[in-house]
């Protein structure tokens, strides 16, 4: 299959970004979209073209939430429920044109072409996402009954790979998809239940503190979470959010 | 439908106590980087059960013996003399690692480029490693591998073409500086499974075999994890034998038949 590749190139963080076009032909239908781009690369460097294209990835099997690109104007590519990882060329026609940028979001600042510095996230997550009591040993199966719906949610909820996709999405750069799924997850459970507000508390304000917007119900975060994390998770948040302000679940 | 093993693991890791810290105090690997859990053999998974135990039920537990005394010690500086030879040899080797410019460009200006990008070689090493000390190995194909590793090792400090400078984010340096210690993992594992005759786990010697093709064992001589001590670049590791010792179980031989 042949292509011709509109790719943003930026230097690094301060440097004006700008697109790029290479074609590149040859390319199998069962190429995942990164071995593309492996092979684009490989192709700028032995032909001494340019600087191969920076991007981020990790497990190419789409749990660790690294690599992120803008494709053709939609977060991880036309296709529902995979990351970029697990998008594969036969997904696209031959002879596309295909438009590839860095997620667009204020606090994911550029670091060079297509990688973002998505450490916002982790911040987001040391506010306040995690269970810091001691449970103590693992418990007899079935010894603290929890619902099978709750269980299920939380399961959902903790299927996110905080890969940012929400954010890029979202014409405010919102990370309430995010937020709210992290906090579903743990506030489901009975272990994550004890710190539920305080956490909450923490979360939203880390999130609004570096510079992520607010939710106006679009969903179109949910339309591009390559997990299908579901939008019941920022009715949560906002439930859980709205309950700590009055004090409810607090418990110290 | 035709189905064959193939690699997708390499058993073995960073050698670490019962606190999961390595032989460098306050370094501690957890998950699939240590040695700890798995032995010859590792099934499906084991690997990210090993990451949620070390990581939710051991490290909590056991990193904190170690900090306790981190309280006390002020801010290091970085005015050492450990720190300048660290620093000076990071910066030789990415120097070396950028270094010969301009036989580069020569090679290119003839049209005749020698030169091949990181992952060029890494796919190189890759193929040997499944080639010569894949799923079975045996002595012939274990000195070819240490062979052809140590001669594409040459090759790649000779020819690798790395794009860009230190002083910037460099994807290909940072393969490159990864690259130059898969070639000493592989020598190691080629040396490690030299030095093991015996088929055991994921390690099939085929000089040891039985007569239907399973793995035979030699618990005599070799119950016994071999954790390899690193002498500097260059030099040869040597062995230290940590006994397996079974209490609870009786040893058998596996047979998937």
């Amino acid at each position: 299959m042949n292509f011709t590749l509109h790719i943003w190139r930026q230097e690094n963080a301060r440097a004006k970004g700008h697109f790029e076009t290479y074609p590149i032909d040859g390319i199998s239908p069962d190429c995942s979209f990164l071995e593309m781009l492996d092979i684009l690369n490989e192709h700028l460097i032995n032909d001494r073209i340019a600087h191969p294209v920076c991007f981020d990835n990790d497990c190419r099997e789409g749990i660790c939430g690294m690599c992120g690109l803008y494709i053709n104007g939609r977060p991880h590519g036309n296709d529902d429920g995979v990351t970029t990882c697990q998008l594969h060329m036969r997904k696209f026609r031959d002879g596309d044109e295909i438009w590839i940028e860095p997620w667009r979001a204020k606090p994911f600042p550029v670091i060079r072409d297509l990688i973002v510095d998505r450490s916002a996230f982790d911040k987001i997550i040391q506010a306040g996402g995690y269970i810091s009591t001691t449970t103590g040993g693992v418990p007899d199966a079935n010894m603290i009954p929890i619902p099978k719906h709750a269980a299920d949610m939380a399961m959902d909820a903790a299927s996110c790979i905080g890969c940012g996709a929400c954010v890029a999405a979202c014409k405010n750069a919102s990370a309430m998809l995010f937020v709210g799924a992290k906090v579903s997850h743990l506030a489901l459970l009975p272990q994550g239940r004890v710190e539920a507000a305080d956490r909450v508390r923490k979360m939203v304000c880390k999130m609004d503190e570096l510079g992520f917007g607010n939710c106006t119900n679009t969903y179109a975060c949910e339309a591009e979470c390559p997990k299908l994390i579901k939008r019941q998770n920022i009715s949560r948040l906002n439930r859980q959010w709205i309950g700590a302000l009055f004090g409810r679940d607090r418990r110290e | 439908m035709m189905i064959y093993p193939a690699i997708h693991y390499t058993m073995g890791g960073l050698w670490v106590d019962y606190e999961l810290q390595t032989t460098i105090p306050g370094l501690f690997a957890a998950g699939e980087a240590n040695f700890s859990d798995h032995g010859a053999n590792r099934l499906g998974a084991s690997a990210l059960m090993q990451g949620l135990v070390d990581g939710y039920f051991v490290l909590p537990y056991t990193m904190q013996n170690y900090l306790a005394d981190q309280i006390y010690v002020g801010k290091i500086s970085a005015d050492t003399r450990e720190f300048d030879e660290a620093e000076k040899a990071v910066r030789s080797r990415i120097n070396r690692l950028l270094g010969s410019q301009t036989s580069r460009l020569r090679f290119v200006a003839d049209g005749t480029s020698a030169n091949q990008s990181v992952d060029h070689f890494h796919k190189q090493l890759g193929k040997i490693m499944w080639e010569y000390c894949g799923m079975a190995r045996n002595t012939e194909s274990l000195t070819k591998a240490k062979q052809l590793v140590t001669e594409l090792e040459d090759e790649f400090w000779e020819n690798v073409y790395i794009p860009g400078t230190a002083n910037e984010m460099n994807p290909e340096l940072e393969k490159a500086c990864r690259l130059e210690d898969y070639f000493e993992l592989a020598r190691l594992i080629i040396d490690d499974a030299m030095h093991r005759e015996e088929s055991c786990g994921g390690h099939f010697r085929t000089e040891h075999q039985t007569e239907d093709s399973e793995t035979l064992r030699d618990d005599e001589h070799f119950m016994y994890v071999a954790a390899w001590e690193y002498h500097g670049h260059g030099q040869p590791e040597t062995m230290e034998k940590e006994p397996l010792v079974y209490e609870h179980i009786q040893i058998a031989n596996r047979n998937y038949k």
